[in-house]
């Protein structure tokens, strides 16, 4: 009786420093949104169930990005977990620079990703990231605004449409701007919607050899569109606006419509920050009848660089954070409304989501972006709103200013095209595309 | 006659430097304003910022989401460190270049202010892989190293300024009296020089504690001082300003309120010479 008592406690014993030696603590870099920080929230519910601890560094977007730059391609191994992009991900992969994860358990259900997510996050059929959430971008409308104006928006409307509803709804006595869209400069900001719209308009950033095409009808058609829109029925200084400048006015009732990210969904309809809370509608992001929409394509997604020394326990975290149990977990505690979108289709097919105002069309802008096949003549690159090359960042950068100096009023749209063709060309001939 | 024009010429200067310095201060007086308010009034016309309910709820927020201590302490140990190591190799350079010049003394001195012209991101790659051989990403020690070479030159030229005007006869006088040069640094020049060193101290400190280039690109969770802190508030994506403000008012405030006592010696020191 004693032997098995001692035996009984030697098992436990031998269990417990088991455990112990194989929990860890991860380092995360992750960006600050609410869907990160609200997972940054949870995070014992992961460590009750691994035993794994974790300790967060959240930093804003672009600090993040050149963060986990720096780290990754000298595998400094400060981090086990980046929080990356669609951008990054087939980048990083094709270097190597990532561990692939092809291999997560079959409880995970990898199957469940959404196809536009996990192809965007891929390189060669290998997923390198796993999608925490996903966005496209559709239009958020003001519903009495649009019927004062005496006006329907359609489900999938198109820019001539949008134009028109914006220069009916603007009312400037009155502080209401038609239609409220980035112009800040940056490839994340304004150059990411102007892209996206260029698509729709039939333009693209580079033929079959890599030349730049701003020197083309479609990109010439887009900027003036642009410009002409806003002008007409945008807010002043809509040159410097990005994101969060677009929600703020839209919260305080001063757009009729916006075009940007699905995620702002849930900001404009929370009464707690918005006032025009109940009278938001949504809309497919508008096309020119050529096949293509103004919607892109994006993810934050979880990725475990290649340098690190704890890969098993950060898979463990990736399974847990992008799981269904995750999304219920959040459900349970915070509605359905703050679940993290756009990453699985379980969640779309699940009724109690479906009865969230800005889901249907959430999942059907993300359906409708093809970072394969975004453009209406073929191009060379996969991307939506950018185009997956290291040197794109750059050189997108300094075309959004050139098109922000159009908006600014200090230049014409021909010299930020000829400006645009130039310094794209001559990147693209310094990095050997040409 | 000469009494109005100069009470007139005061009062004209009294209202031009509060002028002046309110709008200097504007900006963090509005940082202030808007950490006392909710999100939803955070973003509204100045007005209407002003008009709407005060509350703490931001700084609960972040004090319940971040560790602020830690931050804080890791800001104190990097710039305090970084400042007196600095001061311990500067006394000694600066000593040396101002009472016992060599030919190149200007060259050297015009050398070490040029390295503050390079970009600090120009030798990031070189500097981070340094860091990960030596075994110093993310501790504080390293920043204490860092910081300190980003400083000293800085720290030697105003050394280097104050010490030019206490009159070499002084020095020489101890050195007949029998003192050596231990005894010279010690006992006679740093005395004199308390006003020049405690302002280069105090300047270095504030330089240190705002860094933010190399204190968020060589830390993750575990140095990361109050830049970081910071810095994980801002958001392209999402309205936080108000808890922005509140965690910019949290890291500013210890500098702040070091500053406000330190001001007179401060100004002395910058605006004054060793012996004046």
């Amino acid at each position: 009786m004693h032997i098995r008592n001692a035996l009984r406690a030697a098992t436990a014993v031998t269990l417990l420093i088991g455990a112990a030696a194989s929990a860890e603590t991860i380092t995360i870099a992750t960006v600050n949104n609410g869907d990160m920080i609200r997972m940054q929230g949870y995070t014992d519910d992961f460590t009750a169930k691994t035993g794994h601890e974790v300790e967060w560094v959240t930093l804003e977007e672009n600090v993040l990005r050149q963060r986990v730059t720096t780290d990754i391609t000298t595998k400094g191994g400060a981090f086990d977990i980046m929080t990356i992009g669609m951008y990054e991900t087939p980048i990083w992969g094709a270097n190597g620079w990532l561990v692939p994860l092809n291999d997560l358990s079959a409880e995970y259900d990898a199957a469940d990703i959404l196809p536009a997510m996990a192809g965007g996050l891929s390189h060669d059929g290998t997923l390198y990231a796993a999608p925490f959430y996903g966005e496209s971008s559709m239009i958020m409308y003001r519903t009495d605004l649009m019927e004062k104006a005496g006006l329907e928006m359609p489900d999938a409307p198109t820019w001539t449409f949008i134009r028109e509803a914006a220069a009916a709804m603007t009312d400037r006595d009155n502080d209401i701007n038609g239609i409220c869209l980035r112009g800040k400069a940056g490839w994340g900001e304004g150059g990411a919607l102007i892209t996206a719209m260029s698509n729709s308009f039939g333009a693209r950033w580079f033929d079959m050899d890599w030349n730049a095409q701003f020197d083309t009808q479609p990109w010439k058609d887009t900027l003036e569109f642009f410009v002409g829109m806003m002008n007409e029925s945008g807010p002043a200084g809509y040159a410097t606006n990005g994101f969060n400048e677009n929600l703020s006015l839209f919260q305080q009732g001063k757009c009729g419509m916006w075009i940007d990210a699905t995620v702002a969904a849930s900001f404009v309809t929370n009464p707690e920050d918005s006032t025009v809370a109940d009278k938001v509608g949504f809309a497919l992001a508008p096309d020119n009848g050529l096949g293509k929409r103004a919607n892109w394509l994006w993810a934050w997604a979880l990725a475990i660089p290649a340098g690190t020394q704890k890969a098993e326990a950060a898979k463990a975290f990736i399974e847990w954070a992008t799981s269904k149990e995750y999304i219920e977990l959040v459900a349970a505690n915070e509605g359905w409304a703050n679940v993290p979108p756009g990453a699985r289709i379980s969640l779309y097919e699940n009724p109690n989501y479906q009865a969230v105002p800005f889901a249907k069309m959430t999942l059907q802008s993300i359906l409708s972006a093809d970072p394969n096949n975004s453009t209406v003549e073929p191009s060379p690159y996969v991307g939506v709103q950018f185009a997956a090359i290291p040197e794109f960042a750059g050189i997108a950068t300094d075309v959004s200013q050139e098109f922000s100096a159009v908006y600014a009023g200090q230049q014409t749209v021909d010299e930020a095209l000829a400006k645009a063709q130039a310094l794209t060309n001559d990147a693209m001939e310094a990095a050997g595309y040409r | 006659m000469a009494r109005a024009v100069t009470n007139r010429r005061k009062t004209i200067n009294t209202i031009a430097a509060w002028t002046i310095g309110l709008l200097i201060f504007f900006p963090i007086l509005w940082i202030i304003v808007l950490s006392f308010k909710s999100e939803g009034d955070a973003i509204k016309t100045p007005l209407q910022v002003l008009g709407s309910a005060w509350t703490l709820e931001s700084y609960f927020v972040v004090q319940e989401r971040s560790d602020y201590f830690k931050h804080f302490f890791n800001s104190v140990t990097i710039a305090v460190g970084s400042t007196l190591l600095g001061i311990l190799i500067a006394v000694p350079a600066a000593w040396s270049m101002a009472f016992v010049p060599s030919k190149r003394t200007r060259d050297i001195l015009m050398w070490m202010l040029s390295t503050k012209m390079l970009p600090a991101v120009g030798v990031l790659y070189p500097i981070y892989l340094l860091f990960i051989r030596l075994g110093l990403l993310d501790t504080t020690f390293g920043l204490v190293i860092v910081l300190m070479l980003i400083n000293l030159p800085i720290i030697v030229w105003m050394l280097y300024t104050y010490f030019r005007e206490i009159p070499g006869e002084i020095l020489e006088a101890a050195r007949m009296d029998g003192a050596n040069l231990r005894a010279e640094l010690l006992y006679v020049l740093t005395p004199m020089a308390v006003p020049g060193i405690a302002s280069t101290i105090l300047l270095n400190v504030i330089l240190a504690w705002n860094e933010a280039f190399w204190t968020l690109n060589l830390t993750a969770a575990k140095a990361a001082p109050l830049t970081a802190f910071i810095a994980s508030y801002s958001s392209p994506e999402g309205l936080f300003y108000a808890k922005l403000s509140a965690a910019s008012v949290m890291a500013i405030a210890p500098i702040l309120i070091m500053g406000w006592f330190s001001q007179k010696q401060l100004v002395r020191g910058l605006t004054f010479g060793a012996v004046k």
